[in-house]
């Protein structure tokens, strides 16, 4: 079964640009210039039940508006959405019940009372019997480690601690979907490990699906076998992360310290004949090699010959970093 | 509906997280009581009647009209506009329940709060130092909880009509301060609606402002009787009705519009 199916799904924001000065502002007052925005273009894709999908993106690509389509809070400009087999705009009331939605940006939970408060309103608006809720969330409430918060209000709590309780909410009706919008943004090591752990466990028990959207590719890279990834409001590269570090991440990096100045034209004039790609660090000493890993003894054996050193290191290329390539170059081959 | 009961326990323990909020609400509902039965005195000198109320039923008509406003006012208007513009409705629209009913709800959750936490202590205090005169009959009051109960709907379906522009304006504080000052005029809070010109009692008459405290407070200061009580219980209820009309075209349209600010 399906949890999620997309197709040519579209969202245009109609924004207007201020005109410059003083008399601008007040042509403002009668007319406006409008711009229609594209922020999804067309995207389709499907998700299947008990996925975890890492859907990633620079910041404006379009992420967030497809999540707020998905959880049916905006309405599509044009095309299909089908979640959990309804249609998340037409029919929300039934529908978010389907669902639990963590916006790491925003707390759902009320800001001036007890965290328990909250909970138990929570459990009456989903309308979860006391069983399951004493069976599910008391196992939630000791993973997470929020016993000792729960009576405390949310606005005492770090962020780190708010994060946990505000996951546990959107668990409270043990959902099948679960979106998370940049659960992780700013939090320390620690409460990211244990949050993600957390979140493997419930896939694993309930078959959960999960579709998340970070910044932090360390995330996607402890959870997700799958990523979409998002371009300008495009879909630029839709498959397994593996696939994406094979074709991408092929190779080794060298990071040569030289003891003096070089320059792109020796080095390229070194290395000429091999595949390999330059590029300067830091400092002017400083360069990096990509080179496939069949040739790395030959690039450091002639390097180091002819030039002296200070130090050598060799890397894996992360994924991170291939990421960054995508974007730079704008498109997936393969 | 057990999660519009909860919603109202919730908001309880909102205000009360408060607590000097609280305290310094009965003060203001008592003060406000007391300027305006000075103000009138001074009005009256020492007339025996003005538009048919004697000194003592104005009293009365103020100090109810101030408690009457502790249990319909609240600030559900300010909240829809507040959560729009920092985009928290979105995290509302992914909730099991109908928007606009659970912010109904954490009205009503207000305004009995005040009414039994602020206006009654705020009454019981001026109640020592101004001629009060209340109706002992046990219809007037079954009629006026009818009538505050109405109020209580007909100002928050202008409140909510007020939030729900937002989603076109994303920012209307001035039109909310407006429809505030709007309805303290016209609902008869600050003065009867009796007192006002001929022309214009005759024009409020085709506004639902003075169904929200006028009404009210003309019913248990006894100032209303017989049919003038079915009347007046008529329009509010018609008012109640008419009102949601507007509130579900725009409702539907502005969930259509609905831009999420930030992220």
């Amino acid at each position: 079964m399906n949890a999620i199916e997309v197709e040519n799904l579209r969202k245009e924001f109609k924004s207007y640009s201020s005109r410059s000065g003083l008399v601008g502002a007040f042509r403002d007052l009668f007319t406006r210039n409008y711009k229609i925005i594209r922020a999804v273009n067309d995207i389709s894709f499907t998700v299947k039940q008990g996925e975890m999908v890492g859907y990633i993106g620079e910041n404006g690509a379009g992420k967030s508006t497809t999540i707020k389509m998905l959880t049916g809070i905006l309405t599509p400009t044009s095309g299909k959405v089908i979640v959990n087999g309804m249609n998340p705009h037409k029919e929300r009331e039934a529908f978010v019940r389907t669902i639990g939605v963590v916006f790491g940006q925003r707390s759902q939970l009320w800001w001036d009372i007890a965290v328990q408060e909250s909970f138990r309103l929570l459990k009456k608006v989903y309308r979860v019997s006391d069983k399951d809720y004493n069976e599910h969330m008391n196992h939630v409430i000791e993973t997470l480690d929020i016993g000792p918060l729960l009576d405390k209000p949310v606005r005492k709590l770090s962020l780190g601690q708010r994060m946990r309780c505000e996951l546990a909410a959107a668990l409270i009706h043990n959902p099948p979907l679960l979106f998370l919008d940049e659960p992780t943004i700013g939090l320390d090591v620690l409460v990211k490990l244990k949050i993600r752990q957390f979140l493997k466990e419930i896939n694993g028990k309930y078959n959960t699906t999960i579709l998340l959207t970070t910044h932090d590719i360390s995330d996607i890279e402890a959870l997700c076998e799958r990523v979409i990834m998002l371009d300008e409001g495009k879909i630029i590269y839709d498959g397994s992360l593996q696939k994406l570090k094979e074709t991408w991440g092929e190779g080794k990096q060298i990071q040569f310290t030289f003891v003096s100045e070089m320059s792109l034209d020796t080095l390229k004039e070194l290395t000429d004949g091999l595949q390999v790609t330059w590029k300067q660090g830091e400092q002017a000493n400083v360069w990096t090699a990509h080179a496939p890993s069949a040739l790395l003894p030959e690039v450091i054996s002639r390097v180091v010959n002819r030039y002296s050193i200070q130090d050598l290191n060799i890397n894996e290329i992360s994924t991170e970093e291939i990421i960054r390539n995508i974007y730079e170059e704008g498109v997936v081959h393969g | 509906m057990d999660k519009y009961l909860e919603m109202i326990r919730i908001r309880f323990l909102m205000m009360l997280a408060y607590r000097t909020n609280y305290y310094t609400g009965i003060l203001i509902y008592a003060i406000n009581i007391a300027a305006y039965y000075f103000l009138w005195s001074a009005i009256y000198g020492g007339k025996q009647t003005m538009q048919g109320m004697s000194m003592e039923q104005m009293t009365t008509y103020v100090a109810i009209s101030w408690m009457a406003r502790a249990f319909y006012f609240n600030n559900i208007d300010r909240e829809i506009a507040m959560e729009i513009r920092e985009g928290n409705v979105a995290t509302e629209l992914i909730r099991p329940y109908s928007y606009l009913g659970m912010k109904t709800m954490q009205g009503l959750g207000e305004g009995i709060f005040r009414l039994l936490f602020l206006s009654l202590p705020g009454l019981l205090l001026v109640a020592l130092f101004l001629p009060l005169r209340f109706p002992t009959d046990a219809h007037t009051w079954i009629f006026f909880i009818l009538s505050i109960a109405l109020s209580f709907v007909i100002n928050s379906e202008l409140n909510l009509l007020a939030g729900i522009v937002t989603f076109f304006t994303l920012n209307n504080e001035g039109l909310l301060r407006a429809k505030r000052f709007v309805i303290d005029l016209f609902s008869g809070l600050i003065l009867p609606i009796s007192f006002y010109p001929d022309w214009a009692q005759a024009v409020m008459k085709y506004f639902p402002f003075q169904g929200i405290s006028y009404i009210p407070s003309m019913i248990v200061t006894e100032s209303f009787q017989g049919q003038a009580i079915i009347d007046g219980l008529l329009f509010q209820f018609v008012w109640c009705a008419l009102l949601i009309i507007p509130i579900r075209l725009l409702w539907r349209a502005a969930k259509k519009r609905l831009v999420v600010q930030g992220g």
